[in-house]
């Protein structure tokens, strides 16, 4: 009951929004309707804590240690996200860069995107998580392009023609799933329930899978932006609303690698080997290696923290192919922390160029005595995104690390390399932006801006108490997960 | 009669009709053609009238024309009587037929087409070279579409010697084969090119711009004329022959019987005039296209023939 | 209808949709890409429901008359509605010259069909032999949406990338199962309109649907 109630909240929202996305209260309606959103993920899980994962509709949606506490960050993510696009959309409103249908759009459109996450997440059928993974893209799609400047709608226009056909060839591994699958389960629903397959995972055609899973890989790899397939991810991200960019980075690069993740499981299953998972090793290394060179080179602030969400979508891509129970519990981790931190930095960045009216990172300055908590907000941000201790993506990344030096001691050398460069970029380029001496022209240009400093306070509080203690429902989650997966 | 006789009287009777109906079907043709565009027609056997005069006109010849102008004309005629004994037009049961195969057949219209170019640039005038060089052009794409367009109907029926395909086309039942549907699109689309008609090259004009083997052979005259015409006719005859061979070869006699040859003949007779009518509806409909879309012509007929042998391979 | 019949129908409805294929990439008019682009739909259609007919399943039907209606009727008129809004020159530019990128389909085709050849192997239906064809059918698209450089063509190529899809899952399973189709079928429509309005941003913005003039984007500017 909890989960079409959670699902509904959103669905009901965007509709509600629909119609009054341009009034005034329409920001706290979306406030409102993230918050119970939130509430009653949480009564989802701590249903889930107490009485185990579960099976409902028929078999339509299911709950288990793994979706459940991604839904919650959702959940979670998508309200506080909302409280900072309040007087985000409202300043871009009194400076005249969105109109009214737009407002109305844009309301309406989080709302959906946030039930077509939810959907993906808590869906047990293989067919209906692709089109909800469809449905997020095409809800944002028209949300990058909100702005209609040229660049914005070439922005889009990538986003949704290479996120179109990268995530068709998933439907097609769906097709060649449901193709082994029919032949153990019988035709039907029935066939393509993650709950039944993965326990029937060991007696599905291997060969079928395999090549099923080089779809689903080349499919739901787009998504989540992992190299070579990545072009369409800093511009989608970098030209839309920052409130967009935040969820896009946060959370649906997050849904994506979940639905890799578990066709990764089955196939893992049917092979009897860990071929998937090399080929998600591969796939997450160049990713963190190629994008951490990038950073280096970038000179929008947006983009640069895109291909930062490229690099860590990298770190965990690889920790789930490398296996392991340290490993997954690490890449489990990982993805939490990022979308915390990574949303976190969004925020601030969105407010950092509102001041300055810019999204050039030269001509960002002196952050720290134009707005002091954005100033500190991105510091703290970049700090913990980078892996300094004592925040939580500390703890992942040396999780995956250790896995690293055991399993694939080989890798172990690149991937401190990815970290060191992308470290080094990001600081070398945050710096100045934070405490770096403003120019006259600068310091001109820097407007007063009404922000909202409470969900980027709330996000690095969590990330900091994860790296200091995991609590105990977290970790148990986790290990259930870390089981599922194996 | 014993039975290689018999065959050999086939034989015999079958290049006889090739060399004597030839110009009946190019008559036939330009009738219809004539009737289609609303125009009186010289009759069905102008044709023949035609190649009449034009064997006891003089022969002009070129000053520093070589030998292999004067040779041309006779070798471009023998390799085209030449290919109508091999390709089974009443009979599939010709002997020399088994000598050559459908590559052997292919190579016979290349050697033809060989003599006639080079003729063509041995008279040293501007327009037989260039019309040369189209001919070549044309040529080396029409020829590779041809092979394999032959290829895939040689996979369907087993075989590459003609007589033997059409054998087993005869005697086995009616299916759909997307193969060879396909094959016969790309055929359909090589015969226009090879024998020269509209939308390809048009057999009839004499304009400057636009000829392709009509430049080529400007320069012959009295009997070397005639049997370059001739050729011509018996070369449109051939491919129409081939296609019936090769996709509905239904009613041709297997045997030497002649009640089979009578069959034979009068189903040959109603095909290949279908063939006129469909040869003039195209030709009124469509108009010749620029010699720079030729290549995409013959790319059209290259891929579908490479489709029909994918398809064989894939849906059958 | 005989079972042979009804195979023979089915693969020579197949070779049609190669066909509807290469002549999506080999055609120079937009128009002229539409009628091929309606008639891969209606020999798609045709097939889903000669095989929903065959093996007795009537769930086919009901997406057998989907792809009619969206695939032959909604999307070639929306884009037919669209082209002449916006008066779209009538002549497609290509990026590579169209006997090459016959030669790539070509090459796409067979690779497509050692791809599927495990399949094809495992499988008892009557349709195995097309999933080679279905899977060429969606790499034909992604051929021509890397090939052409227009707004439209790429649609199109999309569109066609998601038949061949939809016969893949014909071909490989008799379908998916009606819940999930129903689904696609809607996505697909909502991408409809998305482009829809993609054309009137694109075109305002930059005054012509060629794509070449969306090359602003790049990390280095």
């Amino acid at each position: 009951m909890t989960l079409i109630a959670l699902l509904s909240i959103s669905l009901v929202s965007a509709v509600v929004l629909a119609f009054i996305g341009d009034k005034r209260y329409a920001a706290e309606v979306n406030i409102l309707g993230g918050a119970a959103t939130f509430a009653v993920s949480l009564l989802l899980g701590a249903e889930v804590y107490i009485s185990g994962p579960f099976v409902i509709a028929n078999g339509f949606f299911f709950v288990d240690a793994l979706n459940v506490y991604l839904a919650v960050l959702t959940a979670f993510v998508s309200m506080t996200t909302a409280i900072f696009s309040r007087p985000y959309m409202r300043h871009e409103r009194e400076i005249g860069r969105v109109g009214k249908t737009a407002m109305r759009f844009y309301h309406a459109m989080y709302q959906l995107f946030i039930f077509a996450m939810l959907l993906a997440l808590l869906t047990n059928n293989v067919g209906v998580l692709w089109i909800s993974m469809e449905l997020a893209t095409l809800s944002t799609v028209l949300l990058v392009s909100l702005y209609r400047t040229p660049s914005s709608i070439e922005a889009a226009w990538k986003y949704f023609i290479l996120c179109g056909v990268g995530i068709a060839q998933a439907l097609f591994g769906t097709v060649l799933l449901y193709f082994a699958a029919e032949k153990v389960l019988g035709e039907g629903s029935a066939a393509l329930q993650w709950t039944n397959l993965s326990r029937v995972s060991g007696q599905l055609e291997p060969t079928v899978l395999s090549l099923a899973f080089i779809f689903f890989m080349i499919g739901y790899g787009t998504k989540v932006g992992l190299v070579p397939l990545h072009n369409w991810l800093p511009d989608a991200h970098a030209e839309g609303p920052t409130p967009i960019s935040a969820v896009l980075s946060g959370l649906l690069l997050n849904i994506a690698l979940y639905a890799l993740v578990r066709c990764k499981a089955l196939v893992d299953g049917a092979t009897h080997g860990n071929k998937a998972g090399y080929i998600m090793m591969a796939f997450g290394m160049v990713s963190l290696l190629v994008s951490a060179f990038s950073l280096l080179r970038q000179k929008d602030i947006k983009r640069m923290f895109s291909y930062s969400s490229i690099e860590h979508m990298g770190i965990a891509a690889f920790a789930f192919g490398l296996g392991g129970s340290v490993a997954t519990f690490g890449a489990l981790l990982h993805m939490l922390v990022h979308s915390l931190t990574k949303s976190a930095i969004f925020f601030t960045v969105g407010h950092a160029s509102q001041i300055y009216a810019t999204q050039q990172m030269t001509r960002i300055r002196g952050l720290i005595r134009a707005n002091g908590p954005v100033g500190w907000g991105l510091m703290l941000g970049v700090a913990a995104i980078t892996g300094m201790p004592p925040f939580g993506v500390f703890t992942s990344e040396f999780l995956i690390l250790t896995a690293t030096i055991k399993d694939a001691p080989i890798m172990s050398p690149f991937f401190l390399l990815g970290l060191a460069v992308a470290f080094a970029a990001l600081f070398k380029k945050t710096m100045p932006m934070v405490f770096g001496e403003a120019g006259e022209s600068a310091r001109l240009s820097a407007h007063s801006i009404k922000v909202s400093d409470s969900p980027v306070v709330i996000h690095m509080l969590i990330v900091l108490s994860l790296g200091l203690y995991l609590p105990v429902f977290l970790s148990d989650w986790f290990h259930a997960a870390v089981r599922l997966l194996r | 009669m014993t039975n290689s006789s018999s065959s050999i009287i086939v034989e015999c009777l079958q290049v006889a009709t090739v060399v004597f109906l030839a110009p009946l079907f190019t008559g036939w043709v330009r009738l219809l053609k004539c009737r289609a565009q609303a125009r009186t027609s010289a009759g069905l056997l102008q044709p023949y009238r035609d190649i009449y005069k034009l064997f006891f006109k003089e022969v002009a010849l070129a000053e520093n024309a070589s030998w292999i102008f004067r040779f041309t004309p006779y070798m471009v005629f023998g390799a085209t009587v030449m290919a109508g004994a091999i390709i089974p037009v009443i009979s599939t049961r010709a002997p020399l037929s088994a000598t050559a195969d459908i590559i052997a057949l292919v190579a016979i219209f290349a050697l033809a087409r060989f003599f006639s170019a080079l003729a063509g640039m041995d008279a040293g005038t501007a327009f037989g070279g260039m019309g040369s060089s189209r001919e070549m052009m044309v040529a080396s794409l029409a020829e590779p579409a041809m092979l394999m367009s032959v290829f895939t109907i040689s996979l369907v029926n087993r075989s590459t010697s003609l007589s033997q395909m059409t054998h087993v086309i005869v005697n086995s039942p009616i299916m759909l084969r997307p193969s060879l549907a396909f094959a016969l699109l790309a055929f359909a689309l090589i015969a226009i090119a090879e024998t020269g008609r509209i939308p390809v090259d048009n057999p009839a004009t004499h304009l400057e711009l636009t000829m392709i083997h009509e430049a080529m052979c400007l320069e012959f005259s009295g009997r070397h004329l005639a049997l370059i015409e001739w050729a011509k006719g018996i070369k449109l005859l051939l491919f129409a022959s081939l296609g019936i061979a090769l996709f509905a070869p239904w009613g041709m006699a297997t045997g030497g019987t002649l009640q089979s040859l009578v069959i034979s003949y009068v189903t040959l007779t109603a095909k290949l005039a279908v063939i006129g009518v469909a040869i003039v509806l195209i030709e009124t409909r469509l108009a010749k296209m620029r010699i720079f879309r030729v290549p995409e012509f013959l790319g059209a007929a290259f891929l579908l023939a490479t489709l029909g042998m994918l398809s064989y391979f894939m849906l059958e | 209808m005989s079972h042979e019949l009804a195979i023979e129908i089915n693969s020579l409805l197949a070779a049609l949709i190669l066909l509807t294929s290469f002549g999506l990439l080999v055609q120079r008019r937009v128009y002229g890409l539409l009628h091929i682009f309606a008639w891969q739909g209606v020999f798609l259609s045709v097939s889903t429901a000669i095989v929903g007919y065959s093996a007795g399943l009537n769930h086919l039907y009901i997406s057998a008359a989907m792809t009619l209606v969206i695939k032959v009727f909604a999307l070639p008129y929306i884009l037919y509605v669209l082209i002449h809004k916006l008066r779209i020159k009538k002549e497609v530019e290509d990026m590579v010259n169209i006997p090459t990128t016959m030669l790539i389909g070509i090459a796409v085709v067979i690779f497509s069909y050692h791809l599927t050849a495990p399949i094809r192997e495992l499988s008892t239906l009557m349709t195995r032999s097309t999933l080679a064809v279905a899977l060429s059918t969606v790499l034909l698209g992604l051929l021509m949406m890397i090939t052409r450089k227009k707004a439209v063509t790429q649609i199109i190529g999309f569109l066609a990338l998601e038949n061949g899809l939809f016969f893949a899952a014909t071909s490989a399973t008799y379908g998916m199962p009606l819940v999930v189709e129903l689904g696609v079928a809607l996505d697909i429509l909502i991408a409809a309109f998305i482009f829809g309005m993609f054309f009137f941003q694109i075109r305002t913005s930059f005054d012509s649907l060629d794509l070449k003039e969306m090359e602003k984007l790049k990390d280095l500017d």
